[in-house]
């Protein structure tokens, strides 16, 4: 007679890491999100390669006065980041929170160099296709690392409020791997708008 | 051999001997027209006997499938052998007609997208909307251009190259009869070419949607052997007569802003230069014939006629528009 | 184990009570699990359940109802177009009322239609395939589908206002320029394709990870329904090309409202990246919206014909070649812009590869049909005409891609005749095919066989009369994209004969959409499987309870409800005995490969979440299309707020839990 009934055998609920489903959604956005930048690199490649002597157009290759400590910045926000995460699992708490913070600065600190970049810049938005591609396309990045920064914010007041404790492994997971992303994506902005010019 | 002479000639009589006057079917006037047409021709032949093919087969199919199905009623389900086999051939039967079409294809491309030596001619071609803007260039004395506007003129058996270009947004030159199509891009220069064997007329239109009166951008290539051209081209050459009547008045007055004819003041660019305007086949861009009628029609109701196109109404009264259509028709 | 339904009542379509398929449903459903699971399941009272519905089987029915709607909206726009177009120099409609149809006309069928229908099956059948109870992201797809009728609104919203996109559904810059388009009609166009964007994106990667892991033990991927193989393809493709189309649009907004030059030719900007950028999205999107179709024929055409599909894994192989050569093919559609012949000639040489994959699946289905016993049903008579829709659009297909050919033919009627061949003939077909066939699935009645083929004689004959025509026509020289024609181009009667075949073609789809209505109010019960078909979906009630399956099925073949009478292994699915998962709202994941039980997914309830995002987006939108910075910032925040509600933790999470199990 058919019924039903328990088993010894237990199955983890939820999952973490590649056990769960979010973080094999977490993949797609990846996906869809990095191929948004090859094409931006594209369009760069693009509109470079059609019509202009050189490209840029004027004042030579950017300068990495600022760029560099950019970058600094933030692969190292990405290693701060996963140590935090470590921390947080091996239930270091306290000094998990004082890690994402830090992380979060560092963040911050890359939004303000990539600002001031912005801001010394001899042309503006609408001065020609070069200008147009290199604001949006570090303007693109710029979105995601702000999108990052709310989730890694997000994290930090959930955690100090109590709503995200040791066993919320997926959030911290999912959030880190997110930066990781947004910090990869950073390196091939990296070397499509300071390096390319000058390799040419 | 004589089936296939037969059907063509069906065919064509369908179409005429011509065709439409778009057609690229028939009515060819160049070489490179003759090898689209072959193409064209060969190739709807392979897609329709493969249409005819695949229809037998799922006919068959089916025939086959309801046979078996009444010997073998009742709820079983099978997996019959041999099913693969279709597959095997039916794509192993497809790969060397898709090769064939791909290598006459190669070699057609070849033949058609290069000239076939030195331009006797270059010839610019700029679109605008909705009209086409002409202008050759003397190879010996490159500073003098002359412009007209709606009908290119070229010399049979030689090869004209054309220079494309646009004042505005995307529209495409193309003579079905005489050859291939080629986008003209504002910014760019694209590169075509023409031979025209025969003399006569071909029926141009744009090609891209450029915008509202995308449908009514046509235009004629004039074919003239050798001797007629040189007689063409001197009397394009030389700039219109000066006349004082009221018509030339009104022109100078209300259309000259955006007019030229060469000769008088009237030196705008915004609309088609109409210097000699009457020697011309249609006005408005293949749209009406070149007659008093459809000048009268064309200034007493631009938008009626072509409704969206950039010339405003230019109010007249009937005895001003009598006379400005006097004046047209003696720009010769 | 064969069923005991009534074939010969089946075949005359008789209006009897009795039930075509009088047998209990394989998969057990017990009272009392049953009534646990309902409780868990079910769909919450009043508003909430109503707008917070998370059933992929709700969402997947509304995507349908939806798409036809558009269906019938982008036909009615083509209508009017037919009617103006009938006669040379016609005046039914100004050049700017034609060209803001058929703009929409474009834009309504290939975004809102194409692939919002396929979405919709996809989203119903996956789980019931699959032997799961749900999307891995239930949410995540009520939200696909909010954002879907959201978008649509917002385009459509544009009508009224006179500012419908003008533009060509393809949107070639610098006509779709501001200086030459000057009114918020683009904008409208760029917005409202970035706002749908977002929808296609969410659901791809919704289906994705359900393939991956939402599916029953035993599950593996060779035993996939070719449903499945098609969508999978499809999402994974529009994760990469959906991006290419939404920065174009994006390029294209900055440059009409922020003086960018992307596009403008004014500081270097070029017109050719738009094309590059559309068409790089736009040519896997036309393989997106037929390879998830062509997978229905492939799943539904062997059930009529009493056999499982021939070469099963070469059309699995033919779907992925078709979608990865898909995606190197773009340039056949800009082959007369003046970009060197030799690059030109490469994707020339690809586009007649592409023919190759395709032609697998065409003698698949007649091997199929020839193999088996077919039974003419009208779901056979839409699958079958697939076969010859598509081979004369894949015809007409390996025409342009040859390059000088489609030096004449492109921009004329005879890339409309083509583009309809492949879209109607393969999506449209296809998808009236698979209403026939799994409406008794949805609703648990049947659609008469009799009004059926009348339907399908209509459409037939309609389509073919209405669209043959179309390749003399282009051949003939008629341009595209023309409000009118002379008199003198030859091309009047034919023009003629293409609207009567136009409405002849509209009035067989009147009449399915009556056939529907009338099977869903007084159709013949059909019971759990009226065809006899071999997947799961047929092992469970029609209409399936709220959790599809109350014991999780465990898989052994690719044909679970045929083994006994195929007889080619000696591994039998089990039905009987299985997981039951009935601790909450609860369902299985599996390891992506084998399908082995991998970890119990506790799943969201009705929720609404889904709805506010997408209501929240309107103002983001509607702002940025007005300038209003208030606005758009209200939206943005609104969504901002929404999304951290979405992602906020549970506040104690179970680490593992007893497997329970039935039987």
């Amino acid at each position: 007679m058919a019924e039903a009934r328990s088993l010894e055998e237990r199955l983890p609920v939820h999952g973490m890491g590649m056990v769960g489903t979010p973080w094999w959604g977490m993949l797609c956005l990846f996906a869809t999100e990095g191929i948004l930048f090859a094409y931006l690199i594209f369009s760069y490649a693009y509109l470079g390669s059609q019509g202009y002597q050189s490209w840029p157009p004027t004042g030579g290759p950017p300068g990495l006065k600022l760029a560099l400590p950019a970058t600094i910045l933030l692969v190292g926000s990405s290693f701060v980041l996963e140590w935090a995460k470590n921390r947080a699992r091996a239930g270091r708490l306290v000094i998990a929170r004082w890690a994402l913070a830090l992380g979060i600065l560092m963040g911050i600190g890359f939004v303000g160099l990539s600002l001031e970049e912005w801001h010394d810049k001899p042309f503006a938005l609408s001065t020609d296709s070069y200008s147009s591609i290199y604001f949006v396309l570090t303007g693109t990045h710029l979105a995601h690392v702000a999108i990052g920064l709310i989730a890694l914010l997000v994290l930090l007041v959930w955690s100090l409020t109590g709503r995200v404790g040791a066993g919320h492994e997926q959030h911290r997971t999912l959030a880190t791997l997110y930066w990781h992303f947004v910090d990869v994506v950073w390196l091939f902005v990296f070397a499509t708008i300071y390096l390319s010019p000058r390799l040419a | 051999m004589r089936r296939a002479r037969l059907c063509l000639a069906g065919a064509l009589a369908l179409g005429g001997c011509s065709g439409t006057p778009l057609g690229y079917m028939s009515g060819s006037g160049s070489e490179s027209g003759d090898i689209l047409q072959r193409i064209a021709w060969g190739f709807s032949a392979i897609a329709v006997v493969v249409t005819l093919i695949i229809l037998l087969l799922i006919g068959a199919a089916i025939g086959v499938s309801i046979r078996r199905a009444r010997r073998e009623p009742g709820a079983a389900v099978a997996r019959e052998t041999g099913g693969l086999s279709f597959i095997y051939w039916g794509v192993g039967l497809s790969m060397p007609v898709l090769i064939a079409m791909a290598v006459w294809n190669f070699i057609a491309t070849r033949a058609v997208a290069e000239a076939p030596a030195a331009p006797g001619l270059t010839v610019e071609v700029t679109g605008h909307r909705w009209w086409w803007e002409i202008r050759y260039r003397d190879p010996g004395q490159p500073d003098h251009v002359i412009t007209t506007a709606n009908q290119l003129v070229i010399p049979t058996g030689v090869p004209v190259r054309i220079d494309l270009t646009s004042g505005d947004v995307i529209h495409d030159f193309w003579v079905p009869k005489l050859g291939p199509k080629m986008d003209m891009i504002p910014g760019r220069t694209n590169v075509t070419w023409l031979e025209a064997r025969d003399a006569g007329s071909y029926r141009g239109q744009c090609a891209e949607y450029c915008g509202l009166e995308h449908a009514r951008m046509a235009f004629e290539v004039t074919a003239l052997a050798s001797p007629a051209f040189a007689r063409w081209m001197a009397a394009e050459r030389a700039p219109a007569t000066l006349s004082d009547t009221r018509g030339q008045q009104l022109f100078m007055a209300r259309c000259a802003a955006c007019h030229t004819v060469r000769g008088t003041g009237a030196a705008g660019i915004y609309g088609p230069d109409l210097t000699h305007f009457a020697s011309r086949p249609t006005i408005a861009a293949g749209l009406l014939p070149n007659s008093v009628a459809a000048r009268e029609r064309w200034l007493a109701e631009t938008q009626a006629v072509k409704p969206g196109a950039l010339m405003p109404q230019v109010e007249l009264g009937d005895a001003d528009r009598h006379a400005v259509v006097r004046y047209l028709g003696s720009l010769q | 184990m064969s069923t005991s339904f009534d074939e010969a009542a089946l075949a005359s379509g008789d209006g009897s009570s009795r039930p075509v398929d009088p047998s209990p449903p394989l998969s057990p459903n017990p009272p009392d699990i049953a009534q646990r699971l309902e409780v868990a399941w079910g769909e919450s009272p009043g508003l909430k359940g109503w707008f917070g519905s998370v059933d992929h089987k709700v969402i997947g029915i509304r995507y349908l109802f939806t798409a036809f709607l558009f269906l019938v909206v982008g036909g009615c726009e083509a209508l009017v177009m037919r009617i103006q177009l009938a006669r040379p120099d016609a005046t039914v409609l100004t050049p700017e009322q034609y060209n803001q149809l058929f703009s929409m006309h474009g834009v309504t069928m290939i975004f809102l239609y194409a692939l919002p229908i396929l979405s919709g099956f996809s989203n119903f059948l996956w789980p019931l395939m699959l032997g799961s109870r749900d999307m891995a992201f239930p949410r995540l797809n009520a939200l696909s589908y909010w954002l879907f009728l959201a978008a649509g609104i917002f385009l459509y919203l544009s009508f009224p206002f006179g500012a419908a996109p003008d533009g060509g559904w393809f949107a070639y810059v610098p006509n779709t320029a501001s200086e030459f388009s000057p009114g918020l009609n683009i904008d409208v166009y760029c917005l409202g394709l970035i706002f749908l964007g977002i929808s296609t994106t969410v659901g791809s990667a919704n289906f994705v990870v359900t393939l991956l892991r939402m599916r029953a033990p035993g599950m593996s991927i060779n035993r996939l329904p070719i449903i499945v193989w098609g969508t999978l393809t499809a999402s994974v493709a529009n994760l990469f090309a959906v991006p290419a189309v939404s920065l174009a649009c994006l390029f294209l907004w900055f440059d009409r409202n922020l003086g960018t030059h992307f596009f403008e030719v004014s500081g270097g900007g070029q017109p050719l990246l738009w094309q590059h950028l559309f068409w790089i999205f736009g040519h896997p999107w036309v393989y997106a919206i037929v390879l998830p179709a062509m997978g229905m024929v492939s799943d539904a055409l062997p059930v009529h014909c009493r056999r499982p599909l021939v070469g099963y894994t070469l059309v699995a192989m033919a779907t992925v070649a078709t979608m990865v050569v898909g995606f190197g093919v773009w340039l056949h559609h800009m082959f007369a812009t003046g970009v060197p012949t030799l690059a030109l000639s490469f994707f020339s040489a690809a586009s007649f590869v592409i023919a190759i994959p395709s032609a697998v699946s065409v003698f698949a289905w007649i091997a199929t049909i020839w193999t088996g016993r077919a039974r003419i049903t009208v779901p056979f008579l839409f699958f079958t005409s697939v076969i010859l829709l598509f081979v004369i659009g894949g015809v007409s297909g390996v025409m342009t891609a040859s390059l000088v050919l489609d030096w004449q033919l492109t921009d004329t009627y005879f890339i409309v005749a083509h583009l309809h061949y492949v879209l109607i003939g393969i999506n449209l077909f296809a998808v009236v095919g698979a209403v026939y066939h799994w409406f008794p699935k949805m609703s648990g009645r049947m659609m008469d066989e009799r009004l059926g083929r009348w339907v399908f004689g209509l459409m037939f004959i309609g389509f073919n009369l209405a669209f043959l025509p179309m390749h003399w026509l282009g051949l003939a020289g008629m341009p595209r994209r023309v409000w009118t024609y002379g008199a003198d181009m030859g091309f009047s009667t034919t023009n003629m004969i293409v609207t009567i075949g136009a409405f002849l073609f509209a009035f067989g789809l009147l009449l399915f959409f009556i056939n529907i209505w009338r099977g869903a109010r007084a159709g013949r019960v059909a019971g759990p499987n009226p065809w006899d078909g071999p997947t799961l979906e047929w092992a469970i009630a029609s209409p399936p309870p709220v959790y599809n399956f109350a014991v999780i099925p465990l898989v052994a073949s690719r044909h679970p409800l045929w083994e006994d009478r195929l007889g080619d292994t000696d591994e039998r699915s089990l039905f009987a005995e299985g997981f039951l998962l009935d601790q909450g709202k609860e369902t299985l994941a599996v390891t992506p490969l084998d399908g082995e039980p991998d970890v119990i997914l506790k799943m969201p309830g009705d929720s609404w979440l889904p709805f506010a995002l997408s209501i929240s987006l309107m103002p983001l939108f509607v702002g940025l299309l007005m300038h209003s910075v208030a606005l758009a910032a209200i939206g943005a925040l609104a969504a901002l707020i929404i999304l951290i509600l979405w992602f906020a933790p549970h506040p104690a999470t179970v680490q593992d839990e007893a497997v329970r199990v039935y039987g």
